[in-house]
């Protein structure tokens, strides 16, 4: 089936409510999704929405931004950090007007809490600046912005999933998709395609993501030769729950809870005297995982405990629910009386599409757009993050920036056609589809996609070096080749989730290979990107963004400066 | 503790299966395999997914009870099948889909009709006074108030087990009526009247009987009769009885 909007939005986290509020103001607007928009991964947000109100003390939009530039490790474009800071206080108090249930301090105020990285006065104390809905926060705001977009008329399509998505001559044409409960083919073609896709986190073995971050979109546009940005920066969280990756939000220490080894130590003392357990997650993932490799997990194992026996139970039940709930369903203990065993989890994509600050997407290192193309949200680089980014700088960057790309097509379309999508863009679809299910090969998605998280996880998370990452890259490939193996057991159309599962994988690669060779490339630590073989950061030669591009001989590097408009690179001490 | 997680032991998954496309009628596919005891429900129906047959097709997305996906019935009881550990499990695991909406496949049903029914209540914040400068002020005791309406995560868990939704699929349902309070309750919220008046219908509060099937079945534990009587008090007082 063939349909016409102004507006094409994929996927209905957070950027792609926000951007389509503001789109459904210049025509219609459509948002697919591969789940329902209430089930996009936006939900599982727990800890907050960073902006210095001031509500609880004083605060400013400047040292919000010194905060995020230090805690992108100097990597952070400067410009895109201080729109996004500035315009903070705006998006937070519009967001309330929209109807967002933010937890209220007494006086009837958004309240706000501490989190990592985040300071007074340019690093001399933390400051109470994450904003939140008890520890449901990215939940409260998806159903927000989700009932607005409905009053708005904004048209979803729940469940249908991008094959596609059509450039041609500079010019982005609209998108390929599957309706998943009929198996059908829907092409939407539109003046202005925004992708809001989100993150990648399922590569790796443990992980905070939703089975749905595979990171389709950006794999899409890659093998459409889109560069992809920063790949080599991917952020693990410091307390995912042992075993199984979930995530204990930062704001269980913003309340006070702290990190303690097998000694019983507060081990953060160490590595950051000033902030301690609020230290930016790559030095507290470091720390941790340093403390396990000396002999410090607890009982010498490969975990340490995140401790919140000391705060009042009232606390924890008013500001954190639900990871009370979690430790008691999936752990078996109460966080009140026992502590939490705690390893890194993969949780964030620094990287990706590369876009200008009103989510226009690049297509080289000097800045020539594709038309009628935008992205925003975690799989857009902007880059606000640099190489690590700061707690609640995410929720914010995609209300701040899924705005300003609604807001740039809102006006762009009045001067763009349609986009037209000729048949034999649908037939490479079609092809794709009939090719796996046909397919009498002996391999099991299960295995390939196993093998590769557990090789990502071993050689390319928190701690890297060249070897690994020659040898991972290396089997990455012959992963590649055993995908085109892959026999299904559901050979039918209609809600064919295995078909999901084979195409996702594909995509997983794609990027995994992207990631790894950009970390090849990058010898020097800085961020989330730590080489053991290159432990220092390099401003001589490595403060550039990296721009993974495909071509005929494989990927190709290429780099572009760092703008940087007011803090100059300094060492990073907490 | 999560070191208890250790011992595998075998666990029979009795799942009922359908597919629209090649079957006329379901049936029951036996697997058993080897689960933990701190393993969940979910983590069962992805290794027989991974490794027994591919073609068995459930939602999940969170993997956590946030997003609602993985609703379905657990030996006779809806349930998040993410949030269900093994060890409360005997060893004979039944698994349907949520009862009362049309099966797509296996575990999947159409869930269209309960997220339209949710749209008849205007399910936004409406309020037309030019909002002030910064936050509209609300105390801790009125966002009290609708603490529990916003943690639903409309799974459609309670919607599913409410014998007067399987007897009248136009009642609006637990879930549509929860979604109408956490407005009608918010202090900031201009459209009371109107949105009462629409779950005050003959499809509305009033169909309900107090079951409680709704609480029973609710992953967040939410009270939802509780709210549902406090609607039909409130219809009362303002004579929106049928
Ligand atoms: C557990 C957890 C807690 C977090 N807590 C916080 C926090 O407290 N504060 C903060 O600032 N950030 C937090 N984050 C990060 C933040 O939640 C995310 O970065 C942000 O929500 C991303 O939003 P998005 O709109 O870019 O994408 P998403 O919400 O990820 O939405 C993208 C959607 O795209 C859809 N999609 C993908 N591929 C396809 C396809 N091929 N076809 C159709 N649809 C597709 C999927 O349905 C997906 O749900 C947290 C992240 C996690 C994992
Ligand atoms: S009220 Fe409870 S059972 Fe009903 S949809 Fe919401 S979370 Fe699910
Ligand atoms: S998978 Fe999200 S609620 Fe179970």
């Amino acid at each position: 089936m063939r349909h016409q909007f102004d507006t094409v939005i994929i996927c209905s986290g957070l950027a792609g409510l926000r951007a389509a509020l503001e789109a459904s103001n210049g025509g219609n607007v459509a948002v697919l999704s591969k789940l329902y928009p209430t089930r996009s991964h936006s939900t599982t947000a727990q800890g907050g929405i960073g902006a210095a109100l001031g509500n609880e003390e004083p605060d400013k939009p400047e040292w919000h931004f010194y905060d995020t530039v230090k805690g992108s490790d100097f990597l952070g474009d400067q410009d895109a950090i201080e729109i996004m800071c500035e315009d903070a206080i705006r998006a937070i108090i519009e967001l309330e007007h929209l109807g967002v249930p933010f937890s209220r301090t007494p006086e009837g105020r958004i309240a706000q809490r501490y989190f990592g990285g985040h300071t007074r006065d340019f690093g001399v104390a933390p400051v109470r600046r994450a904003c939140y809905s008890a520890d449901r926060t990215g939940h409260a705001i998806v159903f927000a912005l989700y009932e607005q977009c409905q009053l708005k008329g904004v048209k979803f399509f729940p469940e249908f999933f991008v094959l596609d998505i059509v450039i041609e001559n500079t010019r982005c044409h609209g998108v390929i998709t599957l309706e998943i409960s009929t198996g059908e083919f829907h092409i939407f073609s539109s003046k202005a395609t925004l992708i809001a896709s989100g993150g990648y986190g399922r590569v790796f073995k443990t992980t905070s993501n939703a089975y749905a971050s595979t990171g389709d979109c950006l794999s899409i546009l890659f093998n459409r030769v889109i560069p992809l940005e920063d790949m080599e920066f991917f952020q693990f969280h410091p307390t995912g729950l042992y075993g199984i990756g979930i995530l204990i939000t930062e704001g269980a220490r913003g309340e006070g809870g702290i990190l303690i080894n097998g000694k019983g130590e507060r081990f953060m003392e160490r590595y950051a005297p000033t902030i301690k357990d609020l230290a930016p997650r790559d030095m507290v993932c470091r720390a941790i995982l340093t403390e396990i490799r000396e002999g410090r997990g607890i009982d010498g194992k490969d975990y340490i405990y995140l401790d919140l026996r000391h705060i009042p139970k009232k606390t924890l039940q008013e500001r954190l629910p639900e990871i009370s709930t979690f430790c008691k369903i999936y752990m078996g203990i109460d966080p009140s009386e026992q502590p939490i065993p705690v390893i890194p989890t993969a949780h964030y994509t620094m990287g990706g599409i590369p876009t200008d600050i009103d989510g226009r997407v690049f297509m080289d290192e000097k800045g020539s757009v594709v038309n009628g193309l935008f992205a925003a949200g975690e799989c857009a680089c902007v880059s606000v993050h640099g190489a690590n980014r700061l707690g609640c700088n995410s929720l914010l960057d995609t209300v701040v920036f899924g705005r300003r790309a609604g807001n740039a097509i809102r006006d762009e379309i009045k001067e763009i056609e349609y986009g037209r999508i000729r048949n034999n863009e649908l037939e490479k679809s079609r092809m794709l589809i009939d090719s796996i299910l046909t397919s009498d090969g002996k391999e099991k998605i299960a295995n390939i996609r196993t093998d590769l998280q557990d090789r990502m996880m071993e050689h390319c998370s928190v701690f890297r070096e060249e070897k690994n990452l020659k040898g991972l890259i290396d089997s990455i490939g012959i992963l590649k080749e055993r995908t085109e193996d892959i026999g299904l057991k559901d050979k039918t159309r209609k809600f064919n989730t295995e078909l999901i599962d084979a195409i996702e994988l594909k995509h997983m690669l794609t990027l995994s290979e992207v990631i790894a060779s950009s970390a090849l490339e990058r010898k020097e630590s800085r961020g989330a990107h730590y080489r053991e073989d290159h432990p220092e950061r390099d401003d001589t030669i490595w403060m550039k963004h990296t721009l993974a591009f495909k071509t005929d001989k494989g990927i190709e590097f290429r780099y572009k400066p760092v703008k940087i408009t007011r803090f100059k690179s300094e060492e990073r001490r907490y | 503790m999560h070191d208890s997680g250790c011992l595998m032991g075998k666990y029979r998954f009795r799942i009922k299966r359908f597919s629209q496309e090649e079957d006329s009628s379901s049936r029951w596919d036996t697997f058993s395999i080897d689960m933990k005891p701190m393993e969940r429900v979910l983590d069962g129906l992805d290794r027989i997914k991974d490794y027994a047959d591919g073609s068995l097709t459930f939602r999940r997305s969170c993997g956590h009870g946030i997003c609602g996906s993985c609703a379905m019935k657990i030996n006779g009881r809806n349930r998040l099948s993410c949030q269900t550990l093994i060890k409360d499990m005997p060893e004979t695991i039944r698994i349907e889909p949520l009862e009362a909406f049309p099966v797509i496949k296996d575990i999947v049903v159409d869930m269209d009709d309960f997220f339209k029914k949710n749209d008849y209540v205007l399910p936004y914040l409406i309020n037309d006074e030019p909002p002030p400068e910064r936050e509209r002020l609300q105390s801790q005791a009125e966002q009290e108030k609708i603490l529990e309406s916003i943690t639903c995560i409309m799974c459609g868990s309670c919607t599913s087990s409410c014998p007067i939704y399987w007897t009248d699929n136009q009642y609006l349902g637990p879930s549509s009526i929860l979604k109408a309070y956490r407005f009608i309750f918010d202090s900031r919220d201009r459209a009371k009247e109107e949105r009462l008046g629409k779950i005050s219908g003959a499809h509305g509060v009033w169909r309900c009987h107090s079951i409680f099937n709704c609480v029973e079945s609710c992953p967040k534990e939410i009270d939802i009769t509780g709210h549902i009587t406090e609607l039909k008090r409130l219809a009362l007082k303002k004579n929106l009885h049928l």
